[in-house]
């Protein structure tokens, strides 16, 4: 096997041991990168500088991790892969590159791609263009982290940081047969991280092992005093949650998930996965989440809020593009509309229009109203339960261009992802089959906020029992 | 048709905290534009704001002065609109649950009678930053931006522009005990709108609005009301009907002109701020910050009136300033004995006119306290006269000499010697024969002007005590 398709632990012994040496380990990854990247162009700005990136001493050794561009990288450009951001390198870095830079970590040169401000669920959204799916190249890699999903997966990369607002890690783990973490909301600092919905953004790994979302989740989380939304809890060392056991944990399985619309094969492979975590020793039961269905209105009506504002600062005064103009208002316009993409400018107004004098409480207001409920729902769940298992997605990756011209279709994908968002609590994503295709399929896991650790187990147990995550796509 | 004049106050006001509501920039305003400056205030991508604990603590001290309820559970609110000089192009403000409510403070009117006036709410939020408009281009400095800044809205609850005036003023004088702001409406750490609007004497409906802006002193405030007052009485003695409009007051030709007339009510579409978590002041937390506030203005009238029988008029100038009535409360401490009459006509008498004419406050003569006692205790032993005394404490504060060396410079020690007085004496009913005369038939006017005429021939020097003794003595 070459270098770079090893996973994180595995060149972490052989870094520690000396066995590699970090020039070989960015060799292969380049080589990678020079071979692959032409079909699936996971990475941005790939003219960077390709070099060996330079650490500080500390237990991660120089290896490298591949970053989505929207976590600030200090001098490093960082443009949520949108024209409005052109040009700009933050003078600072995000909470969790500054943790990886201080545990010996290297910021991968080369960006990942996303959707545009992660608007999306396929990376379609892209002002770079679409990435492909390592499976299937004419298939979406999912969003919005597809970049860092999509390098992983083909072994451009050893492992990514993405973000979720609504799904955007696990959904394209899922789609690329990789492992992908949203931990709880308050866990990872949002610090440096360009924001969509402050209220639903969390930073989290996409990794090619349960063990390796495990490392990289510890290295990321903890209290910051720059995020007053991150919790100030101890942080477990969750490497001691791999341990190879469910026997007796309690696994709700909500009734509701099982909709129309959802694809029979997922749905069979979902199955077999649950089976065999019973076969293991697991306990299922259905479980109900009642208000399931009013979480996709919901989250596009608070997500779409506060990214109108949060995507407010982007006009041209001081960083990015600037559209030529005579007086300010036509400044605001132009560079507005010249500068964000289609289905930018679409959630703008709709968060705009949510927010809105008259609306406001029928839309935003009513919508926060739900968002408890919903949150209720996994609260009385969890009192009974260790954890909830569901598909990730209705479907597996769907065709380049299929739902584009589709937007709510597209939205109704995010269904089984998002309301972990609004309930703030942790899902990790685990490749659990393929279809006939040959597309990769992913199960999530939830549990109770700040419980990573059960999250971790059942993974971890469910991959050491299978072996899903060790099939590679051809390249 | 008489009416009536309805006024309400909005005033914004800069915390001078050690640094910025939301960011760790140190407030500094000597600094070079966009010096002052970081990633958090700019507003730049991916950063986050983190309040600032010393503001919050501010606003409570400020609410709980002006006697505001309160709110337990308080929180952030965006207030979302475009402009330059606002880096995120939201303004991190407080919407629907304002840090407190519902307070007032006293002014007093021309008989002394206390009047209350309504605090609507008083919320913290971050102040803009500034834009300097050149010739063909406008540059934005953001120093200021993120500067805390607390809202005080009064109710309409002043009906003319002196109250106007008197509000501000008493506003003033606590926000200085208080020590939270500068409060210099020149410098615009403090600044103020006023809501103007007449409706006839008796009515119970709200007359047309008008918004003035652009008003730089207290002064400026009460001449912007005062000239509104006149124009909307004209134009409704015509007859005339208007849009509630904003106008801006022009210092030079103290007018106000017509900004912009209403246009739909602007949205700015605001909703909880995302960033920053709902946050709780308990019960425990205002009651330390209760038990921390100084003494009011209003408080330590009451006590000076007490302590050292003072009357309202004398106790209010007193404490109208805090390190005026620090100064002044000190003289009286020092001063000796049980009756403070003396030292308190000597503080808001010749120590005040001294001060007005230098345009100085109280203790910003600089005055030794002590050299000041001394300086009156030769005026009650009569060693000097009363004017001598006036005298040396205005070259006592140009020179900071002593009493005892600015009375023997000058050679103003009372003559009280009657072999020296009776030549003069003598003089005097020498050349008014006319008022001896007068004074012999009856007419005791007489005394004091012969009494007035020795004075002025010693040159203030006489002891007028002793003088009229001995001329009633050579007289009768």
């Amino acid at each position: 096997m070459e270098l770079n398709q090893l996973t994180a632990h595995e060149l972490l012994d052989k870094l520690a041991r000396k066995e590699v040496a970090l020039e070989a380990l960015y060799g292969a990854l380049y080589g990678r990168i020079q071979k692959t990247e032409s079909k699936v162009r996971a990475y941005v700005r790939s003219e960077a500088a390709r070099k060996t990136v330079s650490s500080s001493p500390g237990p991660l050794n120089g290896l490298p991790v591949t970053i989505k561009d929207n976590i600030c990288t200090e001098g490093l450009e960082t443009e949520c892969c949108s024209k409005i951001l052109k040009g700009f390198r933050p003078p600072y870095d995000a909470t969790v590159i500054a943790k990886l830079k201080k545990s010996g970590a290297g910021i991968f040169p080369l960006k990942a791609n996303m959707d545009e401000f992660a608007f999306g669920s396929s990376t379609e959204n892209s002002f770079f263009g679409p990435t492909a799916n390592p499976w299937d190249l004419g298939a979406v890699p999912g969003g919005s982290s597809g970049g860092s999903a999509a390098a992983v997966a083909s072994d451009e990369a050893i492992w990514a940081l993405g973000s979720d607002t609504g799904g955007s890690i696990r959904q394209p783990a899922s789609f690329c047969g990789v492992v992908g973490l949203k931990p709880t909301y308050g866990r990872v600092s949002r610090f440096g991280l360009i924001a969509f919905a402050s209220s639903l953004d969390q930073i989290g790994p996409i990794t090619k092992d349960v063990e390796d979302a495990a490392i990289l989740t510890k290295v990321i989380s903890g209290y910051d005093p720059n995020d007053s939304t991150s919790v100030n809890l101890d942080v477990p060392d969750y490497t001691q949650s791999l341990v190879n056991d469910v026997k007796g944990l309690k696994i709700g399985l909500p009734k509701e998930y099982l909709v129309e619309g959802m694809d029979p094969e997922v749905k069979s492979i979902i199955e077999e996965a649950v089976n065999k975590l019973k076969s293991l020793g697991a306990v299922s039961k259905p479980v109900s989440l009642p208000h399931t269905e009013y979480a996709v209105p919901v989250y596009y009506i608070v997500a779409t809020a506060e990214a109108s504002s949060n995507l407010a600062r982007f006009d041209g005064v001081q960083y990015g593009y600037r559209a030529k103009s005579d007086n300010l208002i036509e400044m605001y316009k132009k560079t507005r509309a010249e500068g964000f993409g289609e289905e930018a400018k679409r959630r703008i107004l709709l968060g705009t229009f949510a927010l809105s004098h008259g609306y406001y409480d029928a839309y935003y207001l009513r919508a926060l109203k739900v968002r408890t409920l919903i949150k209720q729902d996994f609260d009385r769940v969890f009192n009974d339960f260790d954890c909830i298992v569901a598909p990730v997605s209705p479907t597996a990756a769907f065709k380049i261009g299929e739902r584009s011209d589709d937007p709510l279709k597209m939205y109704l994908s995010d269904i089984y992802t998002i309301s972990v968002n609004l309930a703030g609590i942790p899902a990790i994503s685990v490749p659990c089959g393929f279809t006939k295709k040959g597309l990769p399929v992913g199960l999530q896991i939830m549990a109770k906020a700040f419980n990573e650790e059960m999250l971790f187990r059942v993974a971890h147990t469910f991959e050491q029992n299978t072996q899903w995550h060790k099939l590679k796509p051809k390249l | 048709m008489n009416y009536q004049t309805v006024i309400g106050l909005e005033v914004h006001l800069q915390l001078k905290t050690k640094t910025k509501a939301f960011c760790g920039c140190a407030i500094d305003f000597g600094k070079a534009p966009n010096s002052g400056t970081c990633p958090v205030c700019l507003g730049f991508p991916g950063t986050l704001p983190v309040y600032n604990k010393e503001a919050l603590n501010s606003a409570i001290k400020v609410a709980l002065a002006f006697n505001c309820q309160i709110q337990e559970h308080t929180k952030f609110d965006r207030k979302n609109y475009f402009y330059p000089d606002l880096p995120k192009n939201y303004q991190i403000s407080q919407f629907d649950l304002p840090l407190s409510r519902n307070g007032h403070l006293i002014i007093f009117d021309q008989e002394h009678q206390p009047k209350r006036i309504g605090i609507t709410r008083i919320h913290l939020e971050e102040d803009a930053g500034k834009l300097i408009h050149e010739a063909d281009s406008s540059l934005v400095d953001f120093n200021r931006t993120g500067i805390p800044l607390l809202e005080i809205v009064s109710e309409p609850d002043l009906n003319s522009p002196q109250e106007a005036f008197d509000y501000l003023s008493s506003l003033k004088s606590i926000l200085e005990y208080l020590d939270v702001s500068d409060c210099d409406m020149e410098k615009g750490s403090l600044r103020c709108d006023a809501n103007i609007s007449l409706r006839p004497q008796g009515a119970k409906e709200l007359g047309v609005k008008t918004e003035l802006k652009n008003m730089n002193s207290f002064k400026g405030v009460k001449d912007a009301l005062t000239f509104e007052v006149k124009r909307q009485t004209e134009l409704l003695q015509a007859g005339q009907n208007w849009q509630q409009e904003t106008r801006l007051w022009d210092v030079q030709k103290g007018i106000t002109v017509s900004m912009r007339s209403k246009e739909g009510a602007k949205d700015y579409r605001y909703f909880p701020d995302p960033d920053l978590a709902v946050f709780i002041i308990n019960t425990p937390m205002i009651s330390k910050i209760k038990a921390g506030l100084p003494e009011l203005p209003q408080e330590k009238m009451r006590r000076f009136m007490r302590d050292y029988s003072l009357s309202e008029p004398d106790a209010k100038i007193l404490v109208s300033s805090k390190n005026d009535a620090r100064f002044a409360e000190d003289c009286i401490n020092r001063y000796p004995g049980k009756d403070k009459k003396n030292i308190v006509n000597w503080l808001i008498g010749p120590l005040l006119s001294e001060a007005n004419s230098r345009k100085l406050e109280l203790h910003e003569l600089d005055l030794d306290k002590n050299e000041l006692i001394n300086l009156i205790g030769f005026v009650q032993r009569q060693e000097i006269s009363l004017l001598s005394a006036k005298t040396i404490l205005t070259r006592m504060i140009d020179s900071r000499k002593s009493a005892q060396t600015l009375i023997t410079e000058g050679n103003l020690l009372q003559i009280s010697d009657t072999a020296q007085l009776e030549q003069v004496i003598a003089a005097v009913i020498r050349e008014n024969e006319k008022s001896v005369a007068d004074f012999k038939a009856g007419k005791t006017n007489a005394l004091m002007f012969l009494v007035g005429q020795v004075m002025k021939k010693s040159a203030g020097k006489a002891n007028p005590k002793v003088v009229t003794d001995l001329i009633k003595r050579r007289l009768v």
